[in-house]
């Protein structure tokens, strides 16, 4: 088979007796046979992100029989993984993610060789990783990884198994193939930062990443054995709410920077740069919204300073925890900012920053002088300031 | 002529959660006109400060980009579904 520019000597591979009958259901079926199991045993794929997607992903293609796993994590396991990040129990919390989720392959199918990158991928070391696998799986929840990993695929000629997750939408589709169209005739730009929540503010349900990510993984395993109709140049999307699946035709655009037929982009660039992230991370005040950090705010509280203190959350999580502030969800300010007195100095709070930063620079733009972000949301004031409140 | 308007989930917050609705217009921009008219606060989520439909938000007629369509001019019709497709990035930070 040829997935990336390098066929895949399946006949040099044997299956021992034991391995003949683990994957005894896969044999007997005529598009899969010993001819496609020892394909997947002669294939390697590699997971960016060891998350939500990564963890479905991971464990079905171990126990599938593809022969060498990479997973690509810099992160430890945290309590708020285990709602939707199956492959780590209660007693990993804390633990190396690479670590944990590798002894679980092992577990799952000790015949798949597992390799662990214990580090963020970065424009320096990409090439390097992702060179030495037939398939990309893209798992990752920002937009500098994104394109990151896009670029990657295109300029190595791999395969880029794509999945996306919010709330209960999903997004799945295979870049980067021979004559297929990449993330970037997608998208050719990311949103600027802060326009467009992360699952970390906007929240996703447990389940979606397990019904995205075994879509990903099936579309791996056949590229692998060379069956079926892929996703390629198509866009899947996934509604689990009303549990309708739709696909959109995409194309592959001829002006696209990196795939397309006057390529711009020849080489890896600086992707944190290219999806605005750095501005917003050398200081909030040059990416003109001013901010407060938790110990200022607290000193002014102190200082019995006159200060209006506004969250701009949802109802339902002030319900789990809140500082006493005025509840006006972001989606509400336009039509309630008249609530809002302006001659007074106002602090914009949320969970963790990012929606109140929208708050902020919506009332600078409306004439507010005196008003301020909240930096890390009221998580930071329960990690810095109140140990009692809820975390979530 | 009223076609059919998909809400993404991101940009439901400011559809005050309609996931769908019928609108009115004879071209795709019509339609989003329309769209932005009734929820004001859904303007600069699509359209940039040039009013121009942003690079991240993709916009299809019945399951094709209007980019390789007649952009914003693309006719619609009755019974067309208009879906509003913007990148969203959820997963893992690596």
């Amino acid at each position: 088979m040829r997935t990336a520019g390098r066929e895949i000597i399946a006949e040099e591979v044997q299956l021992s007796r034991e391995e003949i009958r683990r994957y005894g259901r896969h044999l007997i079926m005529p598009e899969v046979t010993l001819a496609g199991q020892q394909k997947l045993k002669a294939a390697s794929v590699l997971l960016i992100g060891m998350g939500g997607l990564g963890s479905p992903v991971s464990l079905y293609l171990a126990a599938a029989g593809v022969g060498r796993i990479g997973l690509v994590d810099f992160d430890t396991v945290d309590s708020t993984n285990l709602q939707r990040q199956i492959i780590y129990t209660s007693q990993d919390v804390g633990r190396r993610k690479t670590d944990s989720a590798r002894e679980r392959i092992k577990d799952a199918n000790p015949y798949v060789e597992v390799q662990t990158f214990d580090t963020l991928l970065r424009s320096d070391n990409a090439m390097d990783i992702c060179g030495d696998f037939d398939i990309i799986i893209d798992g990752t929840d920002n937009f500098p990884t994104r394109y990151l990993v896009n670029d990657v695929c295109v300029l190595l000629g791999k395969p880029n198994v794509y999945g996306s997750i919010f709330r209960f939408e999903g997004q799945a589709s295979v870049f980067a193939a021979k004559d297929g169209p990449c993330y970037r005739c997608l998208y050719p730009e990311p949103p600027p930062p802060g326009l467009v929540s992360s699952c970390a503010e906007g929240g996703v349900l447990g389940v979606l990443p397990g019904i995205v990510g075994t879509i990903q993984a099936t579309e791996a395993l056949k590229l692998i054995l060379g069956i079926g109709q892929s996703l390629i140049g198509q866009l899947l999307l996934i509604d689990a709410l009303s549990m309708q699946f739709r696909q959109l035709k995409l194309q592959k655009n001829p002006d696209c920077p990196i795939c397309g037929n006057n390529r711009t982009i020849h080489k890896l660039i600086d992707y944190e740069q290219f999806c605005g992230v750095r501005v917003q991370a050398t200081g909030e005040e040059q990416h003109g919204i001013p901010h407060a950090t938790v110990q200022e705010l607290k000193s002014r509280l102190d200082a019995g300073d006159d200060l209006l203190l506004v969250d701009v959350r949802e109802p339902h999580e002030y319900e789990i925890v809140n500082i006493g502030a005025q509840l006006i969800p972001l989606g509400q300010l336009p039509h309630r900012v008249h609530e809002l007195d302006s001659s007074r100095d106002i602090v914009v709070h949320c969970h963790h920053g990012g929606r109140s930063a929208r708050a902020v620079q919506y009332l600078r733009e409306l004439g507010f002088r005196k008003v301020w972000n909240l930096h890390g949301g009221i998580d930071a004031w329960a990690v810095e300031i109140d140990p009692s409140l809820q975390r979530y | 002529m009223p076609v059919k308007v998909l809400i993404p989930t991101p940009l439901r917050s400011y559809t005050e959660q309609q996931p769908a609705m019928s609108l009115a217009g004879t071209t795709v921009g019509d339609v989003l006109s329309e769209l932005t008219t009734r929820y004001p606060s859904l303007y600069r989520h699509l359209y940039n400060d040039d009013g121009k439909l942003r690079s991240y938000v993709n916009v299809y007629v019945n399951g094709q980009d209007i980019r390789y369509l007649q952009k914003e001019q693309t006719r619609v019709e009755e019974n067309d579904t208009v879906s509003i497709i913007p990148s969203i990035a959820g997963g893992r930070k690596v």
